[in-house]
């Protein structure tokens, strides 16, 4: 596969997930993105804001929509050496969730927190 | 400038892939590099040669391969994203046995890699889609 990067360089890379888990599948491929780019040996950072908080909701069951749960995927993440994961705690709370509904360990930030997580990266990969 | 270019919206349904190709021409024109365009979700419609447009509007699979052809812009189209959706090369053809295949010229079809690997090495990685 075409997993190396010649170069050497090692970059700033946010994923930004901002979009409900189930309806349109921009979740579920953008978690292949990150599966597949976690080989590349990057600084990888996920963030989670608006409806994007909800991909990583507790006891998610779709057999009755009959698309994949991919929910405990994220669980697995930890394995990739993906462990930072940042959640906006306004997202959260306007949706009525807390970090106790959440099915993966998780930073909660807020919104000036995660604009200067944006600003500090250098390549986004906006899902 | 060297740009990385994501898609990820099909053409007609969406204005991304006009956005892109408008930016793309525009930032050749101005002397700056396009590393590589990805198209990723609905975003490998555009590289399927079987589309056909009414004649008196743009036909935006064609315009990308002849884009690409003049400038020998790397067209790449995840391959996960492709095998959902039905756009085949001769080699996708062949190993899933399926009796045609519809890519349009200078596109390729390659892993997700490409994608990330664009992101490193580009100067800007500029995304069009919702």
């Amino acid at each position: 596969m075409d997993d190396q990067i010649e170069s050497g360089i090692i970059k700033k890379l946010l994923y930004i997930n901002r979009r409900a888990p189930h309806g349109t599948i921009y979740a579920h491929e953008a978690l292949e993105v990150v599966l597949i780019g976690a080989a590349f040996e990057q600084d990888v950072s996920l963030a989670f804001i608006d409806d994007g908080v909800f991909q990583l909701k507790k006891d998610q069951d779709t057999s009755d929509i009959h698309t994949k749960n991919f929910s405990k995927i994220y669980k697995a993440l930890e394995m990739y050496d993906v462990e930072k994961l940042f959640v906006e705690k306004e997202s959260l709370d306007k949706r009525g969730l807390t970090e106790d509904d959440l099915s993966v360990d998780v930073e909660i930030i807020n919104s000036s927190e995660m604009k200067k997580l944006i600003t500090d990266s250098e390549v986004i990969f906006n899902f | 400038m060297k740009f990385g270019i994501v898609i990820n919206e099909g053409p007609y349904q969406h204005q991304a892939s006009d956005s892109a190709f408008l930016f793309t021409k525009a930032a050749i024109e101005e002397g700056h590099e396009i590393f590589r365009v990805f198209f990723y979700h609905d975003g490998v419609n555009n590289g399927t040669r079987l589309a056909s447009p009414p004649q008196d509007d743009r036909h935006i699979p064609n315009r990308w391969s002849e884009l690409g052809k003049e400038h020998d812009i790397d067209l790449v189209l995840c391959v996960a994203a492709a095998q959902r959706r039905g756009i085949v090369d001769p080699d996708e053809m062949k190993r899933h046995k399926k009796d045609a295949n519809n890519i349009a010229e200078k596109f390729r079809i390659s892993g997700l890699g490409q994608l990330i690997e664009a992101g490193v090495q580009a100067d800007r990685l500029i995304t069009f889609g919702d």
